[in-house]
């Protein structure tokens, strides 16, 4: 009774409202909102210079700039051939297209563990692709950014394929009456509309690698200082029963996913006002 | 004035469908369209089909006995049963939530709605380890009911139910995500008649509501729980890797690949694939289902008013 007569904006016929919207918001309560809360009380127990120091620590430091770098660099990866492959999945027809649309969301499905023990073994001294590498790639930063490519895939390709197909391809004549080449088309007209969706798959992307933990480990090797993720490292600390410290090291990850969380809604938002004008 | 008619089509037809032969300008040369196809291939061949087909390759290397031993062995089938349980218990918890969240957010208009949306969504952005971390925070030994659930003989971290919690937790929002926009587009028509009709509420969500939105219900529930049995990263931190006890299948695989068991690891990490694959087609059955709903009702305004008056 009393969240219908507060929270409603205009009557509604339908019944059900305060049982529905009170077991959501006591059910979100007590699995997400209060858990998550623990994190950022616990780093009380630390003082400012304390929960600095272990925060800017160099073997943290160091899984910061792997993190963000590798994440950066495969959400970008992502971003260029997404958009080859959600661009070729929209426009043209190919023999065995519904199976290769159907298993771009393969990255979601397959759990990151296998993915992450399928592609160390790919990319090991002996394995089918690493054999044929002049370099590295198992138990190396590379390996790293190999694992967050797979697992961000999906993003740019599912955020840019509905895009695609609301482009208003008379707008493409229009160019084409005009003069302008494919290409410039392309440049000008259809890429301008796609970028708010293009920026919104790199920031799914980037978030997730950020985060991303069981695809890793396994072919990253976890070297200190080299190759050691960030969440590792909140691993290595409870390990040691270094509780705060980890959950220092949480908030920072934490406060950061919750900016992205925010950039990516503006970001979706002007996406819809982008499409929606045209 | 029969001229007039024959003359206007053209000018006046849909912007959706432009005659076929106009597209011609707006195409690429077959050479750009091959390249572009080829480098989409070769980029999904490269980052999805190799993985996939390692890990049925490497799972039947030594070939069929050596699989079955491994997922028929007593480690295996108890990581398998907590897997299932795991999940048992996290796709109702979150599919309860998922219909009440959708119902309250989609059938009706009040404030601090789109904060809610966006709470739902959290624990997407949260670390599958921070996941882990917080529910050690809570219930571990120096947790808020650390001391607490220590004396009356309780264990919740390094035991089934911090599991089953950090599996509820990371697989949240996945029935509230598929349901909240098909039940946006579809509306309250249906369910207002039914109400002036008579019906009560549970009557108008049993009959009116759910045979509308049961394809994108289970999509959401098919997702949630390929995700909950393939979870890692939370469940490994609150497992505490007991063999036999709190192994779920991928923290199975992790041992088994670390104590260089290669073929064991991927035998059972293959029946995980198999899940997957399973659940892409599974996908994509019910998407083309949800597409053809979720077009529906956008039709049906229009033509219903007329049909009326």
């Amino acid at each position: 009774m009393l969240l219908s007569r507060t929270l409603l904006r205009r009557h509604n016929v339908l019944p059900g409202f305060d049982l529905a919207l009170g077991f959501a918001l006591l059910y979100l309560s007590c699995i997400v909102l209060i858990p998550l809360s623990a994190a950022f009380l616990r780093t009380f127990a630390l003082t400012w210079p304390q929960f600095w120091d272990t925060v800017t620590s160099p073997r943290v430091v160091a899984s910061y700039r792997l993190t963000f770098g590798a994440s950066f660099a495969a959400a970008l990866v992502n971003a260029i051939f997404g958009l080859i492959v959600a661009w070729v999945l929209v426009r043209y027809p190919f023999p065995g297209k519904r199976v290769v649309d159907a298993l771009v969301d393969l990255p979601f499905a397959l759990p990151t563990a296998v993915a992450g023990i399928a592609l160390t073994a790919i990319y090991a001294k002996n394995g089918w692709i690493g054999q044929w590498l002049p370099f590295k790639v198992s138990f190396t930063p590379l390996g790293v950014f190999v694992a967050l490519v797979f697992i961000g895939l999906p993003f740019v390709v599912r955020t840019l394929q509905p895009v695609f197909e609301d482009v208003n391809r008379e707008l493409e004549e229009v160019a084409a009456t005009l003069g302008a080449t494919r290409w410039q088309t392309f440049l000008r007209v259809i890429f301008p509309i796609v970028t708010p969706a293009l920026l919104t798959g790199f920031a799914l992307a980037f978030a997730r690698a950020l985060g991303e933990y069981g695809s890793v480990i396994f072919i990253a090797g976890n070297l200190p200082m080299v190759s050691e993720i960030t969440p590792l490292l909140i691993i290595t600390k409870l390990e040691q029963y270094d509780y705060a410290g980890a959950t220092a090291i949480a908030v920072v990850m934490l406060v950061i996913a919750f900016v992205l969380l925010l950039a990516i809604n503006l970001l979706q938002a002007w996406s819809r006002r982008r499409t929606g004008g045209l | 004035m029969s001229s007039t008619p024959l003359a206007l089509p053209g000018a006046t037809l849909p912007v959706a469908v432009p005659p076929r032969k106009a597209l011609a300008a707006t195409a690429e040369s077959a050479w750009v369209r091959r390249l572009l196809i080829g480098v989409a291939l070769a980029f999904l061949v490269l980052f999805l089909f190799v993985p996939l087909a390692t890990v049925f390759a490497e799972a039947f290397k030594k070939g069929i006995d050596v699989y079955l031993a491994a997922i028929s062995e007593s480690d295996a089938l108890a990581s398998i049963e907590l897997t299932l349980i795991s999940a048992g218990v996290a796709v109702p918890l979150n599919l309860v939530f998922g219909i009440a969240a959708a119902w309250a957010i989609a059938k009706f208009d009040f404030r601090g709605k789109q904060v809610l949306l966006t709470l739902i969504d959290l624990p997407f952005s949260v670390s599958p380890v921070i996941a882990g971390l917080i529910h050690v925070l809570i219930f571990g030994l120096q947790g808020w009911f650390g001391e607490w659930l220590r004396d009356h003989d309780l264990k919740v971290i390094f035991a089934v139910p911090g599991i089953v919690l950090a599996t509820v937790f990371v697989t949240f929002p996945f029935v509230a995500r598929e349901l909240i926009p098909l039940m946006q587009a579809q509306g309250n028509e249906a369910e207002e008649a039914a109400r002036v009709l008579g019906a009560s509420g549970w009557q108008i969500f049993w009959r009116v509501t759910l045979p509308n939105v049961k394809w994108a219900l289970l999509y959401g529930v098919i997702l949630c729980n390929a995700r909950a049995m393939g979870e890692f990263g939370a469940v490994s931190v609150v497992s505490g890797h007991i063999r036999g006890q709190t192994n779920t299948m991928p923290l199975h695989i992790e041992i088994l690949y670390n104590e260089y068991q290669f073929a064991a690891a991927f035998a059972v990490a293959s029946l995980l694939a198999a899940l997957a694959l399973a659940t892409l087609v599974f996908n994509y059955l019910v998407e083309q289902r949800v597409h053809a709903q979720m077009r529906a009702p956008l039709i049906e305004p229009q033509t219903n008013p007329g049909a009326t008056r």
